[in-house]
């Protein structure tokens, strides 16, 4: 047992485990809120009165919620940086943090739009009827009648989207980030495949640390700031 | 917390008609409306005047909702105008929003923005649509939930509140943008019956006042005493139009006829 223990003392000795973490947090926090942005226009979008922006949003959401998302961000790299020369810094690591950020940010405004449209639809319609009879047009009463309880009721999907947006930081390693999560536990298996069940451990037991109060966090939010009808 | 003192009368009632009485402030003229196959709105023809008070009576399924969402273009309509105030209605769009906010409207199932205080959901449209400043608009508002008895649940929540008081803030939120004509669609068909005179006391004083108002209602007693007209629909035609007294004492069609019999035996 103690000698079980002493091999996490070994990994943690050699290996930056809590910085590799720390980059996986930072991806999820800047794509999440890219990604969340960004689909609450598409969600915006989804429901205007106005044909084209509707199928834009469609459009949008039917793309990147069937493309694998390992396919999306090795084409950040390829794509966007290789073929396309679109360089967001000129040093390296940046430069792929940010490419696998706005790869994650992409993916993900699919799945927030559709959080947030699954919230609309807890909206009854005499909520927007009532705000058009008083004379708010489209985007004021999404603003300030319809979305405010949309989100509401969006609060247990969108954190469902936080939660696989944190696990699939980890394909960020697909657009060349190096230091994250999945690119040390290879390394680790790579260079200390001894220590192969400690390895595992390590990550499963540190993502669940992370995830489990985002879901706690949502279930109460969600109960607390549910609307009352 | 029920609330069911009456209403008070305010020294600042609604403003005075704005154009002398007997002139058209709405009107429909040969508007024709369909669900699919179904005919909802057949050769309407419609005048309301300033100040008038008119009641859309008829059987479920006849188009009386129809009608009245038509009128803020909540609902479409085929071919046929309407106007209100001298003014067809426009297409979606910052005019027809503007028109809206000129028709004041009552829900059958209050609609109250579920999310914001009482005073909050009447002071929206004054803040936002009209421009007015937070506090003007807040002692306004004030002023309309006394007029309408509420003023003690001002900053609650629409679901603390009993479905009567519900209905009678819905009330002072469309009077709050100084409408020119409200509109009403069965406002007390929602309630428990002890409610319904807190919210029809309430529109009776309103007509009183000189409200143009087209109520959508089966409250004869509303009608008898508030009504200028009373209008019978039926199979999205208007049957027949008279005043209360002649309608419910004596109805001319069959089809009248027969409706205030099934209502009258309850
Ligand atoms: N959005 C809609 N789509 C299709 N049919 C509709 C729609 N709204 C109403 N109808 C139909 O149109 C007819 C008239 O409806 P409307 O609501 O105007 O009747 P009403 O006179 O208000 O009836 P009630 O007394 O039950 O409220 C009904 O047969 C109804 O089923
Ligand atoms: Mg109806």
């Amino acid at each position: 047992m103690s000698d079980f223990l002493s091999q996490f003392g070994e990994l943690f000795a050699s290996y930056d485990v809590l910085g590799a973490f720390w980059v996986n947090i930072q991806l999820t926090f800047w794509a999440g809120l890219i990604a969340l942005v960004v689909g609450c226009v598409l969600a915006l979008f989804r429901i205007s009165p106005v044909p084209s922006l509707a199928w834009v949003g469609t459009a949008y959401v039917t793309v990147f919620r069937n493309t694998p998302l390992t396919i999306i961000m090795v084409f950040m790299t390829l794509g966007v940086w290789g073929q396309l020369k679109i360089q967001v810094s000129d040093d390296f690591p940046t430069n792929f943090f940010w490419l696998a950020v706005i790869g994650l940010a992409i993916y993900h405004a699919a799945f927030v739009c559709e959080s947030i449209r699954s919230g609309v639809n807890t909206v009854p319609l005499g909520q927007a009827e009532a705000a058009r009879a008083i004379g708010l047009s489209f985007l004021p009463a999404a603003r300030m009648v319809i979305l405010p309880q949309a989100f509401r009721g969006a609060i247990a999907p969108l954190g469902n989207t936080l939660i696989a947006l944190i696990k699939n930081s980890t394909v960020a390693a697909a657009a060349g980030v190096a230091t994250e999560t999945s690119t040390l536990l290879k390394n680790m298996i790579e260079f200390n495949s001894s220590l192969i069940y400690a390895i595992f451990l390590t990550f499963a037991v540190g993502y669940v640390i992370l995830v489990i109060p985002v879901g706690l966090l949502t279930t109460t939010l969600s109960r607390r700031l549910a609307v009352r009808r | 917390m029920a609330d069911a003192s009456p209403p008070r009368p305010s020294p600042d009632g609604p403003e005075a008609p704005r154009q002398v009485a007997g002139a058209a402030l709405v009107s429909l003229r040969d508007v024709q409306k369909h669900f699919g196959d179904l005919h909802v709105l057949r050769d309407i023809d419609l005048t309301v005047d300033h100040g008038e008070v008119l009641v859309v009576i008829g059987p479920s399924g006849s188009g009386k909702s129809t009608l009245c969402r038509a009128i803020n273009r909540l609902e479409t309509i085929d071919s046929g105008t309407i106007e209100v105030d001298g003014e067809p209605l426009p297409e979606e769009g910052r005019a027809l929003a503007r028109l809206r906010s000129d028709v004041g409207m009552v829900f059958q199932s209050f609609n109250l923005f579920a999310h914001k205080t009482v005073l909050d959901n009447v002071t929206l449209g004054p803040i936002k649509v009209r421009g007015l400043s937070r506090s003007a608009a807040r002692a306004e508002a004030m002023g309309l939930l006394e007029r309408v008895g509420v003023a003690n649940q001002a900053g609650k929540l629409p679901a603390q509140l009993s479905g009567g008081q519900q209905q009678r803030v819905a009330i002072a939120r469309a009077l709050a943008m100084h409408p020119k004509v409200m509109l009403f669609d069965e406002p007390t068909s929602a309630l428990d019956p002890e409610m319904i005179n807190e919210v029809l006391d309430v529109m009776v004083q309103l007509a009183k006042e000189g409200m143009t108002m087209i109520v959508v209602t089966h409250e004869m007693g509303f009608a008898r005493r508030a009504a200028d007209r009373v209008v019978f629909m039926a199979d999205g035609q208007i049957v027949e139009e008279a005043s209360p007294e002649e309608f419910f004492t004596n109805p001319r069609s069959d089809r009248a006829k027969d409706f205030l019999s099934k209502i009258l035996t309850h």
